[in-house]
């Protein structure tokens, strides 16, 4: 990419948004505590984010059940994590991470082998007709949430931090929970990987290709159909790392997750443009840091906060901060 | 005469005809013909629903909108009467001032919704509409001093339509003229003429125009028509329809709270409802609505026995309990989206011009 097309405007928002509130927080500290807590929020929303932009970019399907993805990547966590109790409840981190490690990994699996039922059974039918595959993949996802609840039981199931990764660092005066650094760190490695896979290799420029104009690649030859498919199933396991990650910062996990979770996805999908990564990485940390500025300083607004921020951003970008040309 | 009433818009399909005659009789005659509380409680479910689903047909099936907020203005009409009734005490003037309240801030919120909905794609409109309902949610759980938060309101109605008021000392035809009678076919009564008004609109040349935007709405735009406006007036009917239909059920039930009217839930039924009906027909909001609510209201009993039997099997068991029927809808959803996207309506339709 030319640095000199680089649109800034939008990358300049998450610092302009962090310096704006500094001086109505007041206490530095409060402050790098909040926005760190906010970021890792935001990165967390962006893994889960991320996979549903790729499948909307490319397939032109809005799933509407994504939600369900995040849920089962959470539950399948708990199971995973609940039978490995003495590696979570080891002091040693690296332990720790030998039970976190394979239950993203588990919980990725069963996400991604999900997802590709998904796409066969509800999304197959209705490519290329929005109001069909909304209505489907709604039903898609209230199928999915009773089944959770048929294996997982309807209530509410503890997913508690591994040992090492409870508690926080003090940096100064601010307090900054472990949990929230590793959360950054995945974040982060998601999307540098996503955009090293998109700009860098092959099956990335095809990808991208794709999305621009879909009969022009299947012409050179390339089965494209094949592609989105892997593409649906890479963002249904990263829904479920999503999950998994979001189940650990909720510190518990509940059936109608994915639909909560879901009303957030949305927001930073439009914030961002449909279809963009590096927009909804932005969408992510904007929605991640208002909601816990507006949970410090006005607690009752923070939902509405994330609406007003979307219908701001809307009237500035009414296609989204970065609009795909389709 | 019929011809007048109906809007030149026959039911077009024998077997039709029958079941709309078979809802408006049963439903006509549910005080005389089955007594007990439950089936005249599941009788009022479904007028409210009918005018509930019929205005949400306004936006999907005739206009081709996505709106997920239509709760919201169910809600509002629901909390209006709510209340004022609480507020200012039981009487029509209270009914009457919540629901004129109820019916300005619909208007205001619609207008709000689609005049910004038309800066952005279609698809973003569904998704914002999402939001915007899950915010209401929140909103009106957070008001206690106005909403009751989440114990919700219980309030009374006008001496006429309480169940202490008695018309007659002695049952008419084996049936009570109490206030509960009164208040069903108030009910009743508000369907019957929300439903052939909203059949009057779906019928003029102002409904004409919607269906010719959700056929091709680049089409409609060239022809001259102004889509925005249009849409923009769609989204309102409906939300006004939808207050209308809120302020029904707060009426009967003399209750309302966060889950009675704003629940996604709901909002589930009613999409389920207008795909099973047919979308794009208002008499499919007529005939889903019925089987619809009557199966929810004893698919629970079904599943009870049907778990019971397989009480050896406990997978079986769990997927047949009585709390999981919501997992059967959800099936029976995706299959009439797959297998019958025009519905009990269309096909009976389409069955006939076959012929």
């Amino acid at each position: 990419m030319n640095f000199k097309d680089l649109d800034w405007k939008p990358l300049a928002l998450v610092p302009l948004l962090a310096l704006l509130v500094l001086p109505f927080i007041g206490s530095g500290a409060t402050w790098l505590t909040l926005t760190v807590a906010g970021l890792a929020m935001g990165m967390i929303i962006f893994i889960i984010a991320s996979g549903l932009t790729l499948v909307f970019g490319l397939m032109d399907v809005l799933n509407f059940g994504h939600g369900v993805f995040i849920a089962l990547g959470a539950f399948v966590a708990t199971s995973v994590l609940g039978s490995m109790g003495d590696y979570t409840g080891s002091e040693s981190l690296l332990k720790n991470l030998l039970a976190v490690l394979p239950a993203m990994v588990v919980a990725m699996l069963v996400a991604g082998a999900l997802g590709l039922a998904f796409e066969r059974f509800i999304v197959r039918p209705v490519y290329g007709n929005h109001l069909k595959q909304i209505l489907i993949t709604m039903g898609g996802m209230i199928i999915g949430e009773e089944l959770i609840k048929v294996i997982w039981g309807p209530l509410q199931i503890p997913l508690p931090l591994p040992q090492a990764m409870r508690g926080s660092i003090f940096v100064g005066d601010a307090n900054i929970e472990k949990y929230r650094i590793m959360a950054v760190i995945v974040g982060l490695v998601v999307f540098a990987v996503l955009w090293l896979v998109l700009t860098r290799t092959k099956i990335g420029l095809l990808i991208r290709a794709g999305v621009q104009d879909r009969e022009m690649v299947e012409s050179l030859g390339y089965r494209i159909k094949v592609l989105f498919i892997g593409v649906f199933v890479v963002g249904s396991a990263l829904a479920g790392l999503g999950g998994v990650m979001w189940g650990l910062y909720q510190q518990n996990v509940i059936p109608q997750m994915g639909a909560q979770v879901n009303v957030l996805i949305f927001i930073v999908l439009i914030i961002g443009g449909l279809g963009s990564t590096t927009g909804a990485l932005i969408g992510a940390l904007l929605v991640g840091l208002m909601a816990n500025y507006t949970g410090f300083l006005v607690p009752k607004a923070a939902l509405f906060s994330n609406i007003a921020l979307m219908m701001a951003i809307l009237l500035w970008r009414p296609q989204g901060v970065y609009a795909l040309g389709k | 005469m019929l011809q007048r009433i109906l809007s030149n818009d026959q039911p077009r399909s024998r077997v039709l005809a029958v079941l709309l005659l078979a809802v408006f009789v049963a439903l006509a005659l549910t005080p005389f013909i089955v007594p007990g509380v439950k089936a005249l409680n599941v009788a009022a479910k479904i007028l409210v629903f009918i005018v509930l689903v019929a205005s949400f047909d306004l936006l999907l099936g005739y206009t081709g909108i996505v709106s997920f907020a239509h709760t919201m203005f169910f809600g509002i009409g629901a909390y209006g009467v709510a209340i004022a009734s609480t507020r200012m005490g039981p009487g029509w003037s209270s009914i009457l001032t919540g629901l004129v309240v109820a019916l300005a801030l619909s208007f205001v919120l619609a207008l709000l919704v689609g005049l910004f909905s038309l800066r952005v794609r279609a698809i973003f409109f569904s998704m914002i509409t999402l939001a915007v309902a899950a915010a209401f949610q929140t909103l009106a759980s957070q008001l206690s001093d106005l909403t009751g938060g989440e114990d919700g309101l219980t309030f009374k109605m006008p001496e006429i339509l309480s169940p202490s008021w008695q018309l007659f000392e002695e049952p008419v035809l084996g049936v009570a003229i109490d206030g509960r009678f009164v208040a069903y076919y108030l009910l009743f009564v508000a369907a019957l003429v929300l439903f052939l008004a909203m059949l009057r609109i779906v019928n003029s040349p102002f409904g004409r125009v919607l269906q010719a935007i959700r056929e091709n709405e680049f089409r409609a735009e060239a022809i001259g028509y102004r889509v925005v406006y249009f849409r923009t007036m769609s989204s309102i009917l409906s939300a006004l329809f939808a207050t209308l239909a809120g302020a029904m059920l707060a009426i009967w039930l003399r209750y309302n709270g966060p889950d009675t009217s704003l629940s996604f839930e709901i909002m589930l039924d009613v999409l389920l409802i207008v795909v099973i009906g047919g979308m794009g027909t208002i008499y499919g909001a007529a005939i889903g609505s019925g089987i619809f609510v009557v199966a929810q209201s004893y698919l629970q009993d079904l599943l009870k026995h049907g778990s019971d039997a397989a009480s050896g099997l406990p997978w079986l068991a769990a997927l047949l309990s009585p709390d999981r029927w919501l997992l059967w809808l959800g099936l029976l959803f995706v299959l009439s989206v797959y297998y019958f996207p025009t519905g009990i309506v269309g096909r009976l339709r389409a069955a006939r011009s076959a012929a």
